[in-house]
């Protein structure tokens, strides 16, 4: 079980680190060389976005990460086995993320099998709140996978708690309001909210939307479980390069 | 979250965490004016004295003895201000915004009537607004970029996807989860996450409303046909609502484009290309690969050139009572000439599209039937557009003198 895993690390590292990637961004090489390299410079669990044509989550860096990958030909069906094959390779867990569409065009259950079948621990579907989403929550309990859920700041209390009930693994704390790769205000509202999160459920907290250096996973140590890094990765990849990543990730780690 | 807003199996509200708040206060701000009849009566009362509304129902006598059949009405919704059924659903979700006490709109817009619509009630209550718009529809839309800017809205062009109506909507929804606090999204037709379906229709429902008062008091009898073109849905459901009841054919149309044989065009109900998929917060039939992404669309109406298409109008297409057809782009610029020379009325190129089918049928049925086209707004937009089709030679002698004059 992810929480199990998740539980263990913690009791190494203070906090740990999840990364992101856009699969086939800007190529599938490129996706397994910066796998590669953010697994060697440490990094405890990743996220692989299977790309959709309305990313309304996602701001312009990841937004075009995922329109270059589609056109540059990633299906779901590539995604699923490229999946495969580095769950195989690197010892980590790995997570899908996607919007709902890519799920439900693929067959809910068909989807659940294929994750569950390629070694992926769990997935994050951001525009699928619990309410739509009985068949998917089903199909991830058969095949014992973590469906990972969202707590926003404007999330109450009482929906928290909702939202934990059918959470596994941990749950993704949203930093701020807005869309991903946008600055965020590492300051004691964020504290507050993190708080807040804590009171409503067991599960470890990861905290994602903005962190893109040491001082931001510094500031989260002792206040979440995992710090998440996004579009930073995507950004230095389109600045510097592939090359470059090991070395942005190894001076994350603390 | 308070309630889904489902019709059989289409609708829904697939809504990121960071707006479901957002979306709670917003269907307990609609549940709360619907049920008001003071809200009702503010707002009919705003829209005959902001608006023309009640807008007539004319009867086409010209273009009735050339089809030689049933006698065609035209519901006059290009009568509105801002001139089209835009209006109705904008003053109604304005009026909602004062009472929720937000001080920012943002709406997307396709052919720029919704934006247009948009910046003149942030103008008159006082918002401030963006307009979202996909860089190829600047560009055949322009005079309503102007209009927009001169009312003090700020027009953001998007340059991401497809670049048309699809990714403005995107950007306003990345807009909003990041400034929910202070803005409410004027979404512009009966599409997205519950309750814009629903609030929307409810707003167009008073075209409806009239159409039906207005034809039993001048026939005495309802029509047999109803036409309306079909982007969003809002037009046509606005039109439709009133007459789900009765034995009235209720008959929506789509954007055919080049044809429905060559892929280009956005026709989701009316062709075998579309499947049910869930995208921009809705479950509905969309126009997408089997990966489930997101076609690109064709339509010289840019106002129809959508790859969704309103849950509600899923559903009614899904149970038969709307029929579907699809109008392509050479039978809209025949048809709006046509409605010119013989009535001396300027559908929008969307508009047009309802004509072209009623066109069709009218021949068909007896003379003592009546059909209705709704008219959802005017062409006066469309010029450049319209120019071209025809290949006016001394417009395009004046616009080349235009651009010379601007170099002098
Ligand atoms: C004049 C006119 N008619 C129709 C439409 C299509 O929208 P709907 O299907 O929501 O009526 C538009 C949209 O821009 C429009 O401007």
């Amino acid at each position: 079980m992810l929480e199990i895993y998740i539980n263990n690390r913690l009791k190494e590292k203070e906090i740990l680190l999840m990364t992101h990637i856009v699969l086939g961004y800007p190529t599938f090489e490129a996706s397994i060389s910066m796998i590669e390299a953010m697994v060697n410079a440490g990094v405890d669990l990743m996220e692989l976005q299977i790309p959709f044509s309305e990313p309304i989550a996602d701001g312009p860096v990841i937004l075009h990460a995922n329109q270059t990958a589609l056109v540059g030909g990633a299906t779901v069906q590539k995604c699923i086995d490229f999946a495969h094959n580095v769950s195989k390779t690197f010892d980590i867990p790995f997570l899908f993320m996607s919007y709902y569409n890519i799920l439900y065009k693929y067959g809910v259950e068909r989807f659940a099998f294929a994750m569950s079948r390629s070694g992926i621990r769990g997935a994050i579907v951001p525009d699928l709140p619990p309410e739509e989403g009985m068949d998917y929550l089903k199909a991830m309990k058969a095949y014992d996978l973590s469906p990972i859920f969202i707590f926003s700041p404007t999330t109450s209390a009482e929906r928290m708690k909702y939202l934990a009930s059918f959470g596994r693994g941990f749950i993704y704390c949203v930093a701020r309001k807005g869309v991903t790769g946008v600055e965020t205000d590492f300051s004691s509202q964020l504290e507050k909210y993190l708080v807040r999160c804590r009171k409503a459920t067991d599960l470890p907290l990861a905290l994602g939307f903005g962190v893109k250096k040491r001082k931001d996973v510094e500031y989260l140590t002792g206040k979440a479980d995992i710090a998440v890094v996004g579009s930073q990765t995507i950004r230095l990849v389109d600045e510097k390069g592939v090359d470059h990543v090991g070395d942005f990730i190894k001076g994350l780690v603390v | 979250m308070i309630d889904r807003g489902y019709y059989g199996e289409f609708g829904g509200a697939y809504l990121p965490e960071i707006l479901v708040a957002t979306f709670d206060q917003l269907v307990e701000k609609f549940n709360e004016v619907k049920d008001d009849p003071d809200f009702w009566r503010e707002y009919t009362d705003i829209m005959s004295t902001y608006s023309c509304r009640p807008t007539p129902l004319t009867f086409a006598d010209n273009l009735t003895r050339h089809c030689g059949g049933a006698r065609i009405f035209i519901k006059r919704e290009d009568l509105n201000h801002t001139g089209a059924h835009k209006a109705n659903n904008v003053m109604g979700q304005g009026l909602l915004v004062k009472r929720m006490g937000k001080t920012r709109v943002i709406a997307e817009t396709g052919a720029g009537q919704h934006g247009v619509a948009t910046a003149t009630m942030a103008a008159k209550f006082g918002f401030a607004c963006t307009i979202y718009m996909g860089e190829v529809d600047v560009q055949r839309q322009r005079p309503n970029v102007f209009w927009m800017e001169r009312l003090g809205a700020e027009v953001v062009t998007v340059r991401e996807g497809t670049r048309i109506l699809k990714d403005a909507i995107n950007e306003s929804f990345r807009d909003w989860v990041t400034n929910m606090d202070t803005t409410h999204y004027v979404l512009g037709t009966t599409c997205g996450p519950h309750p814009f379906p629903e609030m929307v229709a409810y707003f167009q429902s008073i075209i409806g409303k009239e159409a039906r008062r207005q034809i039993l008091e001048t026939e005495n009898r309802l029509p047999s046909r109803i036409y309306a073109c079909v982007g969003g849905g809002s037009n046509a459901l606005g039109i439709f609502q009133a007459f789900l009841d009765d034995s009235v054919e209720l008959v929506g149309v789509e954007a055919g484009g080049k044809g429905l044989s060559s892929g280009q065009h956005a026709s989701r109900l009316s062709s075998e290309d579309a499947s049910v998929g869930v995208a921009q917060g809705y479950k509905t039939y969309f126009l997408q690969d089997g990966d489930g992404q997101m076609k690109e669309t064709h339509s010289v109406a840019a106002g129809l050139d959508y790859v969704g298409v309103s849950p509600i109008l899923a559903y009614l297409a899904a149970t038969g009572r709307v029929r579907f057809e699809a109008a392509t782009d050479l039978e809209v610029v025949e048809a709006l000439s046509l409605t010119i020379k013989k009535e001396g009325l300027i559908p929008a190129l969307e508009s047009a599209h309802a004509f072209v089918q009623a066109f069709k049928e009218a021949p068909t049925l007896d003379p003592s039937e009546i059909v209705i086209i709704n008219q959802s707004g005017r062409g006066d937009k469309d010029i450049f557009t319209v120019a071209d089709a025809f290949a006016d030679p001394e417009w395009q002698e004046f616009i080349k003198k235009k651009a010379e004059d601007y170099d002098a």
